[in-house]
């Protein structure tokens, strides 16, 4: 009997639209037809309108369907889906949908595609070629190849990646450290998770080669704790690459030696901020430390450690495969190569978009995106997570770039993307940023810890129309007292969202003249 | 007083790794998982094991937002409060919440079922809202996908 090959994603966010029970209802309904089906669990494709996006191979490709719900199986199979032929739910070939062609996918080369915790799928897809390449190399000459490749961190900061290595290189120390930081805390990001949940051999690849560029021999990944998917699938994969012989001693019958390992988070978003996240896994509370020393110097118990993104890691091996200049290409000014975007919000079409720098917000917004799912006008959008300034529709036209965005006081960050339709109240928002930062504070700085309750208040006086000229100038006094007298970003940022809403959007704040 | 199984169910997680670098916060996550809670009376066989204060470990467990140091209800629902979420109507979905369950946040249902949890991004902000019971995230949520929940949650 012919058997069918079928995908239905694994990915937590298709799973929290009902991925499985799609797959349960295919399995018994092919039962019941007598119909044999190999079913793959893949990754998603990351078109998350689309979810649950079922795909069959076919001799042409594969083929797509969805979003796909438990009531729409029977009538699959009633048009014989599993041969890849017509439905009202046909997306044609996946490839060819405009919202996948339209992307450069480097990173995320494989993510949908592979079964994420297959190694045969991983190395069929160009996987491990990095680390082989690199295996061949000289530490200084893989950290060569990243500073040339221009790649900068993809966690929020856009340090230069191979200058960090560099300084880890040139610690001297009989041990040293790779740090992944997965703690993932922005609002509107999701790009790396997707990477553990859908490919989580090319994270494992990246932070081999950065211990081999460095001299480290163990490494961490701290994972924050609310996805429980990820730890999953990350275990898993770290237990087959060390029965492959990708980890532990003489990797691939070399004389180099990593180990790897999970940690799990507590729920603290300021254990993103990387000396915080260092105090955690020593075991303690996570309050920032002051720098320097740079943890590249003095990182975690002491020794110099690269605290790299997941995205920054998993971009490593597809530098070291096709070169440096390859993803150099990419991208505009300095911002080089490609950032995994992330559409979240208020959107028709949400999901990941990896493009070259220097997309507009607009195409972003409008092209990929669809328009707000209310249908309504997009009022502002939020950049960068919580700590980002909030864009109102006259900065559309801004391109994806650190230095573009950092001239109009924005951050790219992590790359997320939150769209707000003209129902919301820009003050409810601003007030919402005071009170993450009081709810998320280390607690080391007053202007932090004290300072964003205050800013509460301002903003409830500002919008009972309470002294509003003199409390908007304490409010701007506040926002100032807080960027300077703050150790860390989450002190020192949580301003420019708040700032950033006054300006723009007074009336929200019951303020009638403009300000600005 | 602690009942004798779980001190010595404490006493076998610090067994096992009292001797790990960074001993604490892995510690942390074994006794919730397996307790659901972290009894403060674990603090003082912890701070003994691994050279702390009781102040310390105290200080540890309080500083983040997944440890509780009380018993939770049989299910743990969580409600993304970020702003993704929020601009999908987040908000009607806590008040909602809140108002079905006759509790506030960090508040357990009287008969024990639910435990109700703020939480800032799960990572399905491309589905927003989102929820989270026990380990499995919930997009898209509408009151009529919070009812369901509810409803399995108190079978
Ligand atoms: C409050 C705060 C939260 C942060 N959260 C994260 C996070 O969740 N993930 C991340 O990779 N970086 C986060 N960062 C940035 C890290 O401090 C650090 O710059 C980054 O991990 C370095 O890796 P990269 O160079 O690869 O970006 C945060 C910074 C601050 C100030
Ligand atoms: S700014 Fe806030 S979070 Fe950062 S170190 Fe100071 S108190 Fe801690
Ligand atoms: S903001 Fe709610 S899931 Fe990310």
């Amino acid at each position: 009997m012919t058997s069918y090959k079928i995908y239905i994603p694994r990915d937590s966010s298709a799973l929290s639209l009902g991925a499985e029970k799609v797959l349960k209802t295919i399995e018994s309904e092919a039962l019941k037809r007598g119909i044999k089906l190999e079913i793959i669990r893949n990754g998603s494709r990351g078109l998350f309108w689309l979810e649950t996006m079922v795909e069959v191979e076919t001799p042409k490709g594969r083929v797509a369907y969805g979003p796909v719900n438990p009531a729409d199986v029977s009538s699959l199979f009633d048009k014989e889906f599993f041969l890849g032929k017509k439905h009202p739910l046909s997306l044609g070939i996946t490839e060819e949908i405009q919202w996948l062609k339209n992307q450069e996918r480097l990173t995320y080369a494989r993510v949908g595609i592979t079964d994420p915790v297959s190694l045969e799928d991983y190395e069929s897809h160009d996987g491990f070629k990095g680390l082989r390449k690199a295996l061949d190399l000289k530490s200084q000459a893989i950290v060569d190849e990243v500073t040339e490749s221009g790649l900068r961190g993809r966690g929020g900061a856009a340090f230069p990646t191979g200058i960090k290595w560099q300084t880890v290189l040139n610690a001297p120390s009989d041990k040293k450290y790779i740090v992944c930081n997965a703690d993932e805390g922005d609002s509107g990001t999701f790009s790396d998770r997707m990477i553990m949940e859908n490919d989580p051999f090319v994270l494992i690849e990246g932070m081999i080669i950065a211990g081999l560029a460095v001299g480290a021999d163990q490494g961490y990944i701290y994972l924050r704790s609310e996805y429980p998917h990820a730890q999953a699938i990350l275990n898993e994969a770290i237990e087959i690459a060390e029965n492959n012989g990708f980890l532990g001693k003489n990797i691939l019958g070399s004389q180099f030696t990593f180990n790897l390992e999970v940690t799990r988070a507590a729920g603290a978003y300021i254990c993103g901020e990387e000396t915080s996240l260092l105090e955690s896994l020593e075991g303690k509370r996570g309050l920032v430390r002051y720098k320097p020393p740079l943890p590249a110097i003095e990182g975690l118990y002491g020794k110099p450690t690269v605290v790299n993104n997941v995205i920054s890691l998993a971009t490593i091996p597809i530098i070291l495969d096709k070169g440096a200049k390859f993803y150099a290409d990419f991208g505009m000014g300095r911002s080089k190569g490609t950032l995994p975007i992330q559409l979240a919000g208020n959107l028709k079409q949400t999901g990941l978009i990896e493009k070259a720098f220097g997309i507009t917000l607009r195409e972003l917004l409008y092209d990929f995106g669809g328009g707000s799912a209310t249908g309504k006008n997009i009022k502002a959008v939020q950049v960068g997570g919580p700590l980002g300034a909030f864009l109102p529709e006259h900065q559309f036209d801004t391109p994806l770039d650190y230095e573009k965005f950092s001239e109009i006081n924005a951050v790219v960050g992590h790359g997320g993307i939150v769209a707000f339709d003209d129902t919301i109240d820009m003050s409810k928002l601003a007030r919402y940023s005071f009170e993450f930062c009081a709810i998320e504070s280390c607690g080391k700085c007053t202007p932090c810890r004290i300072g964003s309750t205050r800013g509460m208040e301002v903003i409830d006086k500002i919008k009972d129309g309470v002294d509003q000229e003199k409390n908007v100038e304490v409010l701007r006094d506040l926002g100032e007292t807080m960027v300077h007298g703050s150790l860390c970003a989450m002190g020192g940022m949580t301003p420019f969202p708040v700032i950033s809403a006054l300006n723009f959007f007074p009336k929200d704040f019951g303020l009638e003249k403009t300000e600005t | 007083m602690l009942a004798e199984n779980k001190i010595e169910k404490i006493e076998q997680h610090l067994n096992l790794l009292k001797d790990k670098p960074g001993a604490l916060l892995p510690l942390m996550h074994a006794i919730q998982d397996d307790l659901g809670y972290i009894p403060e009376e674990s603090y003082g066989p912890i701070s003994k094991a691994l050279r702390l204060s009781v102040a310390e470990v105290h200080g540890f467990v309080t500083f983040y937002h997944h440890f509780r140091t009380k018993p939770a209800g049989k299910h743990i629902l969580q409600i993304c409060r970020a702003e993704s979420c929020q601009s999908m109507g987040s908000e009607n979905i806590e008040s909602y919440c809140k108002e079905k369950l006759g509790i506030d946040y960090h508040e357990t249902t009287k008969d024990q079922s639910i435990t109700l949890e703020p939480v800032y991004c799960l990572g399905n902000c491309a589905c927003s809202p989102a929820v989270m019971i026990d380990d499995e995230v919930v997009g898209r949520v509408d009151k009529e996908k919070i009812d369901e929940l509810i409803e399995e949650a108190k079978k």
